[in-house]
This record gives C-alpha cells, sequence and structure tokens, in this order.
C-alpha cells in the first residue's frame, strides 16, 4: 500500500481472465485501487493493458474473474450501466464526435442520466446552460475560453487537444474513477508538460485515477502506485523504485530501455 | 502555367453565435427567412393552383406522403446510423391499423389516423426492437425483410381481408381538408426534425451515429436512444399510411409495397442527404416525374433509371447541399 494512503478500497479486481480464442490476454489478474489516489498499469505491446480496461468497464466481459466497486459487484453489466455509477473511461484511440464542434462533445455526457441527476442545473437545465457548463469544463482542462478552440469542429483540432477533450468527456460526467487509457501517447513533451498539472489537478479534486501507460517517466512523475503486467500476467506491483528495481519487470519492459 | 483555385468564403452574416440569432437588420431577417417562407407559403398555395390541374391532385397528396417518409429515412440514415429499407412496414401498418380502427371499430377519421399514428409506431418499434443491436448492411437487409414478412402473413392467414384488402374506410369530408392534413404534417415535421436534431438529445442520438463506443462510455444506453429514433420515425411513417388508407378508402397489401421503401431513398439521394429539407425536395421532384412519365408507358421505368443515373453522376451531393452552399457562400477564382 502506497504511503499515507487511506484504506478504503474504491475497486477491486479479483482474479479477472480472458482469452480470445487461443490467446490468453489476461490471466488470472487482481488488484485494488484506493480512493483518491493515481494506480498507473504498465507493461509492453500487448500485454493486456487495455483489455484490462475492456474487461472493468464492461466492454469486454470477462472468462473468469470479479470486479467490484465500492464493495458492489459489478462484472459483467452494460458499459452505459457502468459509467452510470461513476466509472468513466478514455479510448486509446481518440473517439471525439467529429462532426460537432469541441463544447459541443461534452453536451452528450452532460446529458447522460448520470450527470443530470449529480449536476443538476449545471447537468441538466436548459439549453443554454448545459452549453455553458460544457465550455466551463474546457476551460478547466486547458482549452482558451476567448479563444475560439471550444467552438471549433472537433476533428480539426490539435491532437493534443483532442486528448484533452477525451478527458473532458470523462469529467463531463462527473465520475468517481477515470481509467486513462494512454493519455500521453502521440503527445510532445511540452504537451504532456502541460497535461500533468491537470491529473493532478483531478486527483485533488477527489477522483480515483488509473493511467495505463507506455510513458513511464511521465507516470511516474503523478502515479502513486504502479503494476506492470506481461503477457497478460501481473508481475509486479507497488511503488514505482520497487517496480523499477523488480527483476521481471526488467527483463519484460524496461531491460532494453535506460529509466 | 497559372494555377487558379476556386476559393469559398461564408457570407457576412452570421446566422448564430452561441445560441444567441444575431439578427440586426431587415436584410439579415430576409436572408435567413427567405427560403424557409418560399417553401412554407409555396406548399401552402399548392392546393389553389391545383384547381386548374384537378388530376394532380392525388398526385400532389402522395407526393407530401412520400416527403414524409423520405424525412424519416434521412433522419435513420444520416443522423442515427440506421439505414432503414423497411420505410413499407410502417406504412402498412399505420394503414392497416386505421384501416382496423374505422372499418371494424367505427371510430371516425379524426380519431382513427393519430390514434394508427401512434399506436403503429409503438408497434413498429417493439418488433424492430430485437434488431437494433445490427448495423450497416445487416440491419438494412433485415428491415428490408419486414414489409416482405408482413404480406406473406396477411395472405397465408388470410386476416384483416386477405389478399382483397380491407375497404369501407371513410374518406376525408372535403378535398381542402385532405389536402391540407398531410401539408401541415409535412411542415410540422420538418422544421420539428430541423429543430430536434439540434437539441441537446437530438446531439446525442447523432453521437449514436458518430461514436457509439464514446456514448455508451458516457453513460447513456444506445438500445434506447435508438428505439427513440425509430418510435419517431415510425411516426412519420405510420401517419403517412393511416392517411392513404382513408385516402383510397381501402387498406390492401400494396401498402406494404416496396415503393415506400425505395423511393423515399431516392429523395434522400436526389434531395442531399443530412439535410432533412433535401429530402423533402427530393419527393418533391421524384414523385410528380415518375407520374409524368406515365405518358412513355412501360419506356417509363428506363428514363426514370437514366435521370437518376444521371443526377448521381453528376451532382451526387445532393441539390439541397448544392443550393445551400451557394446560398451561404461567394466563391471566386484566385491564383493559387
Amino acid at each position: 500500500m502506497g504511503k499515507g494512503m487511506k484504506d478504503n478500497v474504491i475497486i477491486s479486481v479479483k482474479g479477472i481472465s480472458k482469452t480470445f480464442g487461443g490467446l490468453k490476454a489476461l490471466i488470472d489478474v487482481s488488484f485494488d485501487v484506493h480512493e483518491g489516489e493515481i494506480y498507473g498499469i504498465i507493461g509492453p505491446n500487448g500485454s493486456g493493458k487495455t483489455t484490462l480496461i475492456n474487461c472493468i468497464t464492461g466492454f469486454i466481459k470477462p472468462n473468469a474473474g470479479q470486479v467490484f466497486f465500492q464493495g458492489r459487484d459489478i462484472t459483467g453489466l452494460a458499459p452505459h450501466k457502468i459509467a452510470h455509477i461513476g466509472i468513466a473511461r478514455t479510448f486509446q484511440i481518440m473517439r471525439p464526435y467529429y462532426t460537432l464542434p469541441a463544447f459541443k462533445n461534452l453536451i452528450i455526457p452532460l446529458w447522460s442520466p448520470r450527470a443530470r441527476k449529480i449536476g443538476g442545473w449545471r447537468g441538466g437545465g436548459k439549453h443554454g446552460d448545459r452549453d455553458t457548463v460544457a465550455v466551463d469544463i474546457l476551460e478547466e482542462i486547458g482549452f482558451e475560453r476567448d479563444s475560439r478552440v471550444p467552438y471549433k469542429l472537433a476533428s480539426t483540432l490539435p491532437t493534443g487537444y483532442q486528448k484533452r477533450l477525451e478527458l473532458a468527456r470523462c469529467i463531463a460526467l462527473r465520475p468517481q474513477i477515470i481509467f486513462c487509457d494512454e493519455v500521453f501517447s502521440g503527445l510532445s513533451m511540452s504537451e504532456i508538460a502541460s497535461m500533468l498539472p491537470l491529473i493532478e489537478k483531478l486527483k485533488m479534486d477527489g477522483i480515483t485515477l488509473i493511467m495505463v501507460e507506455h510513458r513511464l517517466r511521465e507516470l511516474f512523475r503523478v502515479a502513486d502506485r504502479v503494476m506492470a503486467l506481461n503477457f497478460g500476467e501481473k508481475i509486479a506491483e507497488g511503488d514505482y523504485t520497487e517496480v523499477i528495481e523488480d527483476k521481471r519487470v526488467k527483463e519484460a519492459y524496461l531491460g532494453s530501455e535506460e529509466v | 502555367m497559372e494555377m487558379m483555385r476556386k476559393e469559398r468564403i461564408d457570407r457576412g452574416i452570421k446566422v448564430r453565435t452561441e445560441g444567441i440569432y444575431a439578427i440586426s437588420a431587415m436584410k439579415e431577417i430576409l436572408y435567413l427567412l427567405g427560403p424557409r417562407l418560399l417553401l412554407i407559403v409555396g406548399v401552402l398555395l399548392l392546393p389553389f393552383f391545383l384547381e386548374l390541374a384537378p388530376y394532380w391532385k392525388r398526385v400532389i397528396n402522395i407526393m407530401f406522403v412520400y416527403s414524409l417518409l423520405a424525412l424519416a429515412f434521412d433522419f435513420l440514415a444520416n443522423y442515427v446510423g440506421l439505414v432503414c429499407l423497411g420505410g413499407a412496414f410502417f406504412v402498412g401498418v399505420g394503414g392497416y391499423l386505421s384501416a382496423i380502427f374505422n372499418s371494424y371499430f367505427h371510430i371516425p377519421i379524426y380519431i382513427s389516423i393519430p390514434l394508427a399514428t401512434i399506436l403503429g409506431a409503438i408497434f413498429c418499434t417493439l418488433t424492430i426492437l430485437p434488431c437494433l443491436p445490427l448495423r450497416g448492411v445487416y440491419f438494412a437487409i433485415v428491415t428490408l425483410m419486414y414489409p416482405l414478412l408482413a404480406t406473406r402473413v396477411i395472405e397465408a392467414l388470410n386476416i384483416l381481408g386477405g389478399t382483397n384488402g380491407i375497404t369501407g374506410i371513410a374518406s376525408f369530408p372535403h378535398e381542402y381538408v385532405e389536402q391540407y392534413a398531410v401539408i401541415f404534417v409535412m411542415l410540422i415535421c420538418l422544421f420539428g426534425m430541423r429543430r430536434f436534431v439540434n437539441e441537446d438529445i437530438g446531439l446525442v442520438i447523432r453521437g449514436v451515429k458518430d461514436n457509439d463506443q464514446a456514448v455508451r462510455a458516457s453513460g447513456i444506453s444506445i438500445t434506447y436512444m435508438k428505439t427513440l429514433a425509430v418510435f419517431i420515425a415510425s411516426l412519420m411513417c405510420c401517419f403517412g399510411g393511416a392517411y392513404i388508407a382513408h385516402l383510397y378508402m381501402w387498406a390492401g397489401l400494396s401498402l406494404f409495397a416496396l415503393d415506400f421503401s425505395i423511393i423515399p431513398i431516392a429523395s434522400v439521394v436526389i434531395g442531399g442527404g443530412g439535410t432533412l429539407v433535401g429530402a423533402v425536395i427530393g419527393s418533391f421532384i421524384l414523385v410528380p416525374l415518375s407520374e409524368f412519365l406515365r405518358f412513355f408507358g412501360t419506356f417509363r421505368i428506363v428514363i426514370y433509371c437514366a435521370l437518376l443515373t444521371t443526377f448521381i453522376i453528376l451532382k451526387s451531393e445532393g441539390i439541397m447541399v448544392y443550393l445551400q452552399r451557394k446560398y451561404h457562400q461567394f466563391e471566386r477564382w484566385v491564383k493559387v
């Protein structure tokens, strides 16, 4: 357990396994995430990180194992039900609603039953209100309010903004947990540098973040605890220094790379 | 060699900025209202002009029904992402229900049409429900089967008048009632749908087409959204069916004819998909054209096909998309 972390487990994954045909994508993966922490999941390509997220958020049904959210079994629930109870996710391949302007992208999560229940007038209310809330959220996440960026078509935004839009769409849902699937990939160093305070801020707001990453250096700057996957198996877990020092992690992933 | 390129510039009137209508001058108001008024007034005056050509009255009524069907198809295909070839099924259900209410239960026409519209839409939505997880061409093929299936069921079981159909349905009390009923419904549906797709709930429905996974990840059930969309579309089609049944005073197997599935699609292609108005304009062109070509006897199908093909090759974007661009933008040639 991380230093000074409260002992309330918000999400608990027990023995998740998933096979695609003959391929074992996940083998008996278990871990607990505590409320308010940033939990990193690392591993080489094809180690099952995204499959793990898909299993937890309901996009794929696991063959075995269970997922508990605040003690409640949510294994195999439909994705929209899992999102409704407060588990949001971003997609590795960015999927904004291309034909809508950036701020209109947020109308969709803001319209969702969860946002309307929690946000009250901020989530629901009249047409104009929801637009204002959308621009507020975009500003929070680094879109300059007075520029034309929030009103541009989502398809014309640069990658950095599209990644932010993915996160904004999660925030609009007012979730308790956000699963971030490689939010740093494809970004320049300066773009990542501006993303990091954003991640810290979400943590300050009390949102638990589970981050799947390739970019270890950046992940280690924000993550409280890290888990390493290799060929669908959990090979290490703990403080990032412990994980880096782990022999199996070095072999699987870091052996050829200088960190 | 000097290269030239066509440059397009938006006209200086910004219609809508963040939800505020920025209209200040008469010229701008006319710029916005002009095309809309042209359509509304033109359509409303049509029955008076038709006094000069009584034969065309029937054709024009059917034309408005087709424009409703085309509107429904355009909405489902270009805003929800469901290519529904089952338009004829919706029409048939609406028509037969209205016939049953009016002929068997003697419910007056003013009640039987709305009742058939709503109950028909509920029935259609429930029967389409199992197919909603299907996508693209699979959904299209399965929905194409629905009207064929309904025809066979009625034929085989010899119910609802069998191949003879249901007769003795009340007609409209007056010619003008007959014409304006469908005109008003068409105008309400057209402008209602145009507004609906830009409301928040409409954006969610468009999100389903753009990226259904992200909609699910936002905590919204896509099955619910698709069901809602099919319900709205089948409302329009069922009204069309109920209207035709009362217009012909007869409901028969031809209400399930594939014309009701196919002509709306052709209208949307000609008018320009995704504009909604285009669907209506498309059927305003196609249906009278098809009637006009009756002069040529059986040769009419050949001419019809040739015209359609030419159109698709030369102006594949559709009439409305083309006209809207010309209306909203300047064009000029500039040096590269």
